[in-house]
């Protein structure tokens, strides 16, 4: 494995992921050690309005994959309506390739409930929930503990810290449904119901949780918000791009030699990040990858050199997401890696449009047909014309995450389709797994 | 809500005896009138019970939230962590998502299926092993994984681990997962999914990260990379005083004299169970909990409402799943007649009527909401100016 270069391990930025390194940071009087709730004392001192300007000033766009400025976003909750106000955070991590949020729960929970309430203060909410996957039972064990430890001593409940300002905040699992990472499913289901998308607007600014002006952010901009209360709006624009400020975890998986989470900041690209880890995998070749996990436009060896931030990504024609870069090699198949992505989306379709429900399940038995080595020339058209009815039809960004990874792999690999179809590439499927398929 | 007492039917009663208790504390975790944010979790307590959630699971929680059994039908059957059979004592997932996948999890998967001789979502005659593949399980950097009772097992899995992992479990060995808390059982594990702390001595802090997790930061303080100039007293402009009357935030209207809901919630979860056994006492089929200042009496199967009825807001799901006593064309049936034994309840239960109305929800509720949509007019300013963005939007919601 040969070092990567000292220019290269300078873009290395850990903030969000620096107290990983302390075994004990989940403990609060670790965390207190470690400059821990230093920002809420801070925040509390200041009106909320300075600290929305604040927020909007460091330029910090959501961390869940659309990158809208989290300033703005508290900045649309109506102030002095009467009603209660809620923040709702989005820790359903669920995206395929994602895996920064559950770490971060984990070795870190505090900085995610310090977070929460400096952004509770600023919106005015006294109550905030944190929605987390159900699935993450050792997150949810160290969340709830730093919970609880964070109202022994006071950063919780009635009057915290003397200044008035008080603040419950409940830890909420979830119960296996990919479909609640989308904010409005996640209130849905919060309030008990089906977790199925709304219409909007309303926009959950106005009516959200309970019909109340409602926050959802995801769980990395809130971590990031203790660390801009501290070190201040210009300091995180020291790290990132123009537009696109501050460090970012990069989740990096598949055929490289060191996976794991990487935190640079935005605006690095892909062959740097194979750089810090250690090169591809011996005898692989990259050959395509995601730029932010399976619902993002897949790109390819030639958009190596990416800028990885909001506006670089878009300029590929793809979406910086969650920055799960799944990357795959010359020994992996693109046909079989959508299908697989398809047997998911087609699973966690939660059947509220038609487009969504209907297309995927049908994509889906193509797909079968094309890898168990009957494909036709038609199939491929079926697809294309499929995935088109499924894009921007969708009820909400399922259904067009789904058909991302057929539209880009038709449109990247059609020779690899090709091969299936004209007996090139040996069947991947059986004929058992063809049953509807015609 | 944690003062209404219910007279639970026949075929809720047993598992109220034993949950009514924790399923307090559950509910006083949401706002008044809001009781309904409890199911999610309230599904998760039935668990701990029986393992998966039974006509009698749904019983029991449409009595105590006060309504109908389709409507917690309709939620129990479309969340994939909510069992409809009997589950075993540990539930192994591997993932199979695409990367997972090809890195060996579906052989993973395979070698499991044909060692335990059961497929997808089914257990082991011997009642140990519920078998499973799940989606990305947010652990890729370990590629493949296997989890037992939603804890990392196998990190970088194989199928000879794999094999030997559940051969272990069947022997009534507990083997130490890679990265999370040391085993319990499926239905203890539910407890937690409830939202009650892990009371196990020392299990919140098993389980160290490992060196994919810590990979970037390791290698930055391996070559002394921090980022500059971080000086945690930099000042915050401020442009107004710190206490005014626009910091203030509005409350939920609170429970009359409940403490504050977290610290009912946390930590005397072990024998809540057991003390919920000795505080409620059983009077033939009915469970009438007396300790409990009673401000209001509710009989199992009565046309309750849901709370939020009468609420002027307008809500978005409600709108969609009125309760059962709202009368819509198809929920003329919703109030179930009171079975007269357990047998008949369960039978009841499993012809329970389709209670919610078709979703004409969207509409109305888009309308309705035009006087108060002002910010969201701004919102959507903001996306015409910046098209680019609400493109990304539409493409990028699901991300987690």
């Amino acid at each position: 494995m040969t070092q990567p270069r000292p220019e290269v391990l300078q873009k290395l930025t850990p903030v969000l992921t620096k107290r990983w390194l302390s075994p004990d940071a989940w403990k609060i009087d670790v965390y207190e050690r470690l400059d821990g709730y230093a920002a809420v004392r801070k925040a509390l001192d200041v009106h909320p309005d300075d600290l929305i300007q604040l927020i909007k000033d460091s330029g910090l766009r959501g961390r869940g994959g659309a990158g809208f400025p989290t300033g703005l976003k508290w900045g649309f909750i109506p102030q002095g309506d009467g009603k209660p106000h809620y923040l709702v955070i989005n820790a359903d991590e669920g995206e395929p390739g994602t895996c920064k949020d559950l770490p971060l729960m984990t070795y870190d929970p505090h900085s995610l409930v310090e977070g929460a309430i400096i952004a509770s203060y600023a919106i005015r909410a006294s109550r905030a929930y944190i929605y987390i996957r159900g699935e993450a039972v050792h997150a949810a064990r160290r969340l709830r503990n730093a919970v609880k430890e964070a109202y022994a001593k006071g950063y919780l409940g009635e009057n915290i810290l003397g200044s008035g300002f008080d603040l419950d905040l409940v830890v909420h699992s979830g119960a296996g449904a990919y479909i609640c990472g989308e904010e409005t499913a996640l209130l849905d289901s919060l309030e008990g119901f089906r977790g199925q998308p709304r219409l909007r607007p309303p926009f959950p600014a106005v009516a959200g949780l309970y019909a109340s002006p409602t926050v959802v952010n995801n769980v990395g901009t809130i971590a990031s918000v203790p660390y801009i209360v501290l070190g201040g709006a210009d300091w995180w624009k020291s790290m990132g791009t123009e537009k696109s400020s501050g460090p970012m975890i990069y989740s990096l998986s598949g055929r490289i030699a060191n996976p794991g989470q990487y935190e640079c900041g935005l605006g690095i690209t892909l062959r740097e990040l194979i750089e810090l880890a250690g090169g591809m995998k011996p005898g692989h070749n990259l050959k395509f990858w995601t730029p932010g996990g399976s619902s993002t436009p897949l790109l390819t060896a030639e958009h190596i050199d990416t800028p990885m931030d909001f506006e670089g990504v878009a300029a590929a024609g793809s979406i910086l997401g969650t920055t799960a870069m799944q990357i795959f090699s010359d020994q992996d198949c693109p046909v079989y890696a959508t299908w697989r992505w398809l047997e998911f989306y087609h699973h966690e379709s939660c059947g509220k449009c038609t487009p969504c429900r209907e297309g995927n399940y049908w994509m889906v038995r193509t797909y079968r047909r094309i890898l168990s080595g009957q494909g036709t020339y038609q199939d491929l058209d079926t697809l294309q014309d499929t995935a088109d009815n499924i894009f921007g039809r969708s009820f909400c960004g399922l259904g067009d995450g789904a058909a991302t990874p057929v539209v880009s792999t038709l449109k990247w690999f059609r020779q690899d389709y090709l091969d299936y179809i004209e007996g090139r590439t040996a069947p991947r499927l059986s004929e058992k797994a063809l049953v509807g398929a015609h | 809500m944690s003062d209404i007492t219910v007279d639970f039917s026949p075929a809720a009663a047993p598992l109220a005896e034993k949950l009514l208790e924790p399923a307090r504390e559950i509910i006083a975790r949401y706002p008044v009138g809001r009781e309904r944010s409890a199911l999610l979790p309230l599904l998760h307590l039935v668990q701990t019970v029986e393992g998966h959630v039974s006509p009698d699971g749904v019983a029991f929680c449409a009595e105590i939230l006060g309504i109908n059994k389709a409507q917690v039908g309709a939620v129990a059957t479309f969340y994939t962590m909510y069992k409809r059979r009997p589950t075993g004592e540990y539930l192994v997932s591997v993932c199979t998502n695409t990367l997972c996948n090809v890195l060996g999890g579906q052989e993973i998967y395979d070698g499991l299926t044909e060692h335990l001789g059961v497929g997808h979502d089914e257990t082991t005659a011997d009642g140990k092993i519920t078998l499973e593949h799940a989606e990305c399980l947010a652990a890729c950097d370990y590629a493949p994984v296997v989890t037992v009772n939603y804890d990392f097992a196998i990190d970088e899995a194989t199928p000879d681990a794999a094999v030997g992992l559940v051969e272990k479990l069947r022997n009534g060995e507990r083997p130490t997962p890679s990265r999370g808390a040391r085993l319990c059982t499926l239905k203890e594990m539910q407890f937690q999914l409830a939202g009650f702390a892990d009371e196990r001595e020392g299990a919140v802090a098993d389980g160290v990260a490992g060196a994919p997790t810590l990979r970037g930061v390791t290698l930055a303080q391996e070559h002394g990379v921090a980022v500059a100039n971080f000086n945690i007293d930099t000042p915050i402009t401020t442009t107004k005083p710190a206490r005014d009357e626009s910091a203030k935030a509005v409350k939920d209207p609170a429970p009359a004299g409940a403490k504050p809901p977290a610290a009912k919630s946390e930590g005397k979860i072990a024998s809540a169970a057991k003390r919920a056994a000795g505080a409620v006492k059983t009077a033939a089929a009915a469970v009438v909990d007396k300790a409990e200042h009673a401000v209001e009496h509710r009989k199992a199967g009565a046309p309750v409402k849901a709370g939020d009825v009468k609420d002027p807001e307008v809500r978005a799901a409600e709108t969609r799943n009125p309760d059962g006593s709202t009368p819509t064309p198809d929920a003329s049936q919703t109030v179930a007649p009171v079975p007269g034994t357990r047998t008949e309840a369960a039978g009841t239960a499993k012809n329970a009527p389709a209670g919610d109305g078709k979703p004409a929800g969207d509409t109305q509720r888009g309308e309705s909401i035009v006087s108060e949509a002002n910010a969201a007019h701004e919102e959507q300013s903001t996306a015409s100016e910046n098209p680019g963005w609400q493109n990304a939007q539409r493409g990028t919601e699901e991300k987690k």
